[in-house]
């Protein structure tokens, strides 16, 4: 038993700095993203910086928080791969919320 | 995180590695605690539970042809007489990645053995989830006042608060059990369960500092999925 801890040890913590970093960059990048709609960027400038600074955020959160830089590959691909489904289905639903909206205004406001 | 040495033999790193591990007779994920293992597989499901929520709503605004309503107004403060936009969900962010923060840190000095820097860490973390939870208490009757229905608002499109209360409600849980669970992890610290290796109520597992680390990583999820409500929901 003690034996075992002795080498989770070792493998388990790292130095308070890296997580003091990724902290100190969550603020920076959440900031950020508030100042995107503090100064009311709109259209693709918008979206992209919005993608941009959450999917850093949500990166970061797992990879260092979580400790998946630090995981197993096996651990890893199997939390990560299922995510191509979602995006799959955000694909699918697109396609769908497009042909409502169409639809809506062929039949309601253009009359069919 | 996974100890390449724990099963006893060099494991291979990278993909050669997964594909080995994988093919292996034993276990798959190898040096990971099952607990852990196991929570990641609960995350994963959440993960899909938030994103049908998510999608559902990127459907429900796509395909709508009243106005949305513009977040940055409806979610605005009137501090001091000055008009902030997203004021409240500033603070509720930082007020969450702080307690991400803290709730990091508890898990390095678990696993240091560091039972009071452990603890107090876990209780800030715990105040943090709680201040998180008030303040969305706060949004809520804020809207109700101001007439938000799950049927109807007074800004626009009626489906914006029925996703809203959805959403963000399923999230508040989430927050909320946290913050009982830490409140309980904060206990079992301080009263030094995880150093004396006391089973806990409802498992024959030894307590051991790894579940700082389970703990941890419901309390980084329930800030991960925030990150994406508050770009999709609130900044969007």
């Amino acid at each position: 038993m003690n034996n075992n801890n002795e080498k989770e040890q070792q493998s388990t913590t790292h130095k308070i700095g890296i997580y003091l970093w990724i902290w100190g960059l969550l603020f920076v990048l959440s900031f950020f993203s508030y100042m995107v709609d503090w100064y009311q960027f709109q259209g693709m400038l918008r979206w992209s910086l919005i993608l941009f600074f959450m999917f850093l955020k949500a990166g970061l959160i797992m990879a260092f928080f979580m400790h998946l830089f630090w995981e197993r590959y096996a651990l890893v691909n199997v939390l990560l791969w299922p995510m191509t489904a979602i995006a799959c289905f955000i694909f699918l639903m697109v396609s769908e919320f497009k042909y409502t909206v169409f639809t809506r205004f062929f039949y309601f406001v253009v009359g069919g | 995180m996974s100890d390449p040495k724990i099963e006893g033999f060099d494991l291979k790193p990278g993909f050669s590695g997964m594909a080995k591990d994988t093919a292996s007779d034993q276990t798959m994920f190898k040096g990971v605690h099952w607990g852990k293992a196991m929570m990641w597989i609960f995350l994963l499901s959440d993960t899909f539970i938030f994103s049908c929520f998510l999608i559902s709503y990127m459907k429900g605004r796509g395909s709508t042809m009243v106005e949305w309503p513009n977040a940055s107004e409806v979610f605005g403060l009137h501090v001091f007489g000055v008009d902030v936009p997203l004021l409240l969900i500033a603070i509720m962010t930082f007020v969450l990645i702080t307690s991400s923060g803290t709730m990091a840190l508890a898990v390095k000095y678990g696993y240091e053995r560091n039972k009071k820097m452990c603890g107090w860490l876990i209780l800030a973390t715990a105040i943090g989830g709680l201040t998180f939870v008030g303040m969305q208490a706060f949004e809520w009757s804020k809207l109700i006042h101001e007439g938000v229905r799950p049927w109807e608002n007074p800004f626009g499109a009626p489906q914006f608060g029925s996703f809203f209360f959805m959403i963000t409600g399923f999230h508040g849980t989430h927050v909320t059990f946290g913050v009982i669970f830490l409140f309980i992890y904060a206990y079992k610290t301080f009263a030094g369960h995880y150093d004396e290796g006391k089973r806990g109520w409802f498992t024959t597992m030894k307590g051991d500092y790894v579940e700082i680390e389970i703990l941890g990583l419901y309390w980084h999820f329930v800030d991960l999925v925030w990150v994406f409500i508050f770009a999709f929901f609130y900044l969007w």
